[in-house]
């Protein structure tokens, strides 16, 4: 029984994190890459409005970013619960 | 040497490469043909996944939509990388410890329905089929353009070289060429990239460039210098938005969740040994992928900029602003001589002038310029990335390698598909469906055989493609957003979805996004037969046909939860089965039948 239990908290705890990453991977594209993007124009670093460098740019490299995290997190997630394979 | 002698030696040098790697990976069981024995390292699975993934379309179509839609193309930028996080968050991972060949199995084992699994083959035949043929096409238009073989020739070489490495080593083989294409191909795309960034504004990193200041001393950003050259001729500013918030931001999610469904992707993600592989695996694909798609929007940036430039030479409405047609550089004349680039002289003054006529305000403005008309009637898109080496004044074998990374990228892309398409005949209709019991060698010869008739198809259809070929991507994306993706992820995240919430959702979302489809294209394409004309004002609520995949999607997975809670839940079983799925250990005892 207990390990039933400590399954269901380790999906648990793995839908709060894949929760927090696609909220991020919403607000960088869909938030700041469309529908904010007028405003964010407004602001500029270097040469680039930020509304269309987080379109064509910064999305992109935030999406590598959440990935690599997400593997991160739950490879340490995996050997906490002792779910990990071999 | 001459350039035709150049690229020659260099694209057959790539090709024996990949017929190389075809001798040494073979494979020896239907495992290593359907996932490559499940050997394959992530980071190169992740190479693989990029060349998989990046098809001729990415390589030479995609900076010159770029070049021409300005931001409302970061839609594809988004899309089709954002589509990994999906992946490797919600799929990758659990379908790799699942443990089974394909794609539609799964569908099949979880909803334990014979069915939901001949839905999803479909499906999967559909959307790759559609794919493939617009592969084929490229490597014949790559062979004809750069090496001057008939259109028909070149795609009879491209299917001898896939048959093969798919032949003869199934997934393994592809993954291995896989590797060797992404490496010619990235190299291919970059190398003028740097070149084109380093003259427009002295950094050599295209990202970067892209944010900088002109090399010409003037302190004006390059953006911001496009996008006062383009509106100047009446062209809207080349970083505003020029969709519908609502329509841009459907066609992404479209795109992403298409990307997340398509199978010949999803497959890739069951090579690795791992499931911890396969999450890692996905972020290496988006690296090797987002190394070409974060250089496109400079390539397509700098091009329309040299473009703009090569043509207005001076100030716009002054006499001597503009290029003197007799004295057009050598690429003009040679793209002219393809009709990919074409001018008329409307107003006799043997200049050229390249506005936009359609803006009211500025046609009218032109013509007090003595101007009569946009002369540049056609400017093909996909010359932006296959001219950019002449553009930018760079040695022939930089050109010759471009040709070679067209073609890497092509068939890649193809023999991903074709193996989707060969396993899903093989595996699931063969073995799955007809004949269960079939011994693994039969079903490997069996397997050998569908991945040289699905070549023989993607051919022929290649070379006498149906009038429609252009519109079917479109299909395929809304097919695998509305009906794949969300079956596989109620799969894994809704344990109490049953076989029939699955197929009723399947169905709903399938035959919503076909009928807007067809409804605005024609009932199979066939052209009179559409409904309502494709345009904005006849969209329900501003929704392009393209976008529409997210809403089918939609609608399958409210469809789905009705359904499955008012009929019985699934077998004692099957919810064990979506529990084991869950927890990565184990995997590595999970044996293929």
């Amino acid at each position: 029984m207990s390990e039933h239990k400590s399954r269901q908290d380790y999906w648990k705890r793995n839908l709060r994190l894949v929760a927090i990453c696609l909220t991020i991977w919403f607000i960088v594209s869909y938030l700041f890459g469309i529908v904010l993007v007028d405003q964010l124009n407004a602001i500029s670093i270097g040469g680039y409005n930020l509304g269309f460098w987080f379109a064509q740019q910064g999305s992109m490299y935030i999406f590598v970013v959440l990935i690599f995290f997400y593997a991160w997190r739950m490879n340490k997630l995996d050997r906490e619960f002792d779910v990990h394979e071999d | 040497m001459d350039l035709k002698t150049l690229t020659f030696i260099v694209v057959g040098a790539t090709f024996a490469l990949y017929i190389g790697i075809a001798f040494w990976a073979r494979a020896s069981s239907t495992g290593e043909f359907y996932v490559a024995g499940k050997g394959v390292h992530p980071v190169l699975n992740g190479m693989a996944t990029a060349a998989d993934w990046m098809s001729a379309a990415s390589f030479i179509s995609m900076a010159g939509l770029i070049a021409f839609l300005g931001y409302d193309a970061s839609v594809y930028l988004m899309g089709w990388t954002g589509g990994y996080v999906l992946l490797a968050l919600l799929l990758a991972p659990y379908l790799r410890k699942f443990g089974k060949f394909t794609v539609p199995e799964f569908i099949g084992d979880r909803f334990y329905s014979k069915g939901a699994r001949l839905v999803a083959v479909v499906c999967l035949i559909v959307a790759s089929i559609t794919y493939v043929i617009g592969q084929m096409k490229g490597v014949g238009v790559a062979f004809g353009r750069f090496l001057e073989v008939p259109f028909e020739i070149g795609v009879l070489v491209g299917m001898a070289i896939v048959f093969i490495y798919a032949v003869m080593g199934g997934m393994k083989g592809i993954t291995y060429t896989q590797i060797a294409q992404y490496c010619v191909l990235i190299f291919a795309y970059t190398v003028p990239a740097i070149f084109i960034a380093l003259n427009l504004t002295g950094n050599p990193i295209p990202q970067l460039g892209l944010g900088s200041t002109m090399a010409d001393g003037s302190g004006v950003h390059m953006l911001d210098k496009l996008d006062q050259i383009v509106t100047d001729l009446g062209f809207a500013a080349y970083t505003a938005q020029k969709g519908t918030t609502l329509n841009i931001f459907l066609l992404t999610l479209s795109l992403m969740i298409g990307t997340a469904g398509l199978p010949h992707v999803i497959v890739r993600f069951f090579t690795v040994p791992k499931v911890s592989d396969a999450r890692i695996s996905a972020g290496w694909a988006l690296v090797f992928i987002a190394i070409l798609y974060t250089t496109a929007p400079a390539v397509g940036a700098m091009a329309r900029l040299n473009l703009m430039n090569t043509i207005q030479t001076g100030d716009v409405g002054s006499e001597d602003g503009n290029l003197v047609y007799a004295d057009r550089p050598d690429w003009f004349k040679n793209w002219e001589k393809t009709g990919l680039l074409q001018f008329e002289d409307k107003n006799g003054d043997g200049r050229v002038q390249y506005y936009n006529d359609k803006d009211e305000t500025f046609a009218a403005k032109a013509e007090g310029f003595g101007w009569k008309g946009n002369e540049m009637i056609k400017v093909d898109r996909d010359i932006m990335v296959l001219a950019n080496p002449e553009i930018a004044k760079l040695p022939n074998w930089v050109i010759a390698l471009v040709a070679a990374g067209g073609l890497a990228a092509a068939l890649s892309t193809a023999a991903g598909l074709l193996l989707a398409i060969s396993s899903a005949v093989s595996h699931d209709l063969l073995k799955g469906m007809i004949a269960p019991d079939i011994s693994e060698k039969k079903e490997l010869l069996a397997s050998r055989i569908a991945m040289a008739g699905a070549i023989l198809v993607a051919g022929y259809l290649g070379m006498n493609p149906p009038g429609f070929a252009a519109q079917v991507v479109a299909l395929a994306f809304g097919l695998a957003a509305s009906s794949i993706f969300p079956a596989l992820m109620m799969g894994i995240f809704n344990k109490k979805m049953n076989r029939e919430g699955a197929i009723v959702g399947m169905l709903v979302g399938l035959l919503s996004t076909l009928i807007y489809i067809f409804w605005f294209k024609g009932w199979f394409f066939v052209p009179g037969t559409e409904m309502a004309a494709n345009s904005p004002d006849n969209w329900f609520m501003g929704i392009s046909p393209e976008s529409f995949g997210a809403v089918g999607a939609a609608l399958n997975f409210a469809a789905a939860i009705i359904v499955s809670k008012v009929t019985a839940a699934p077998p004692e079983h099957i919810q064990h089965l979506v529990e084991d799925i869950r927890v990565p250990k184990g995997s590595a005892a999970a044996v293929d039948h």
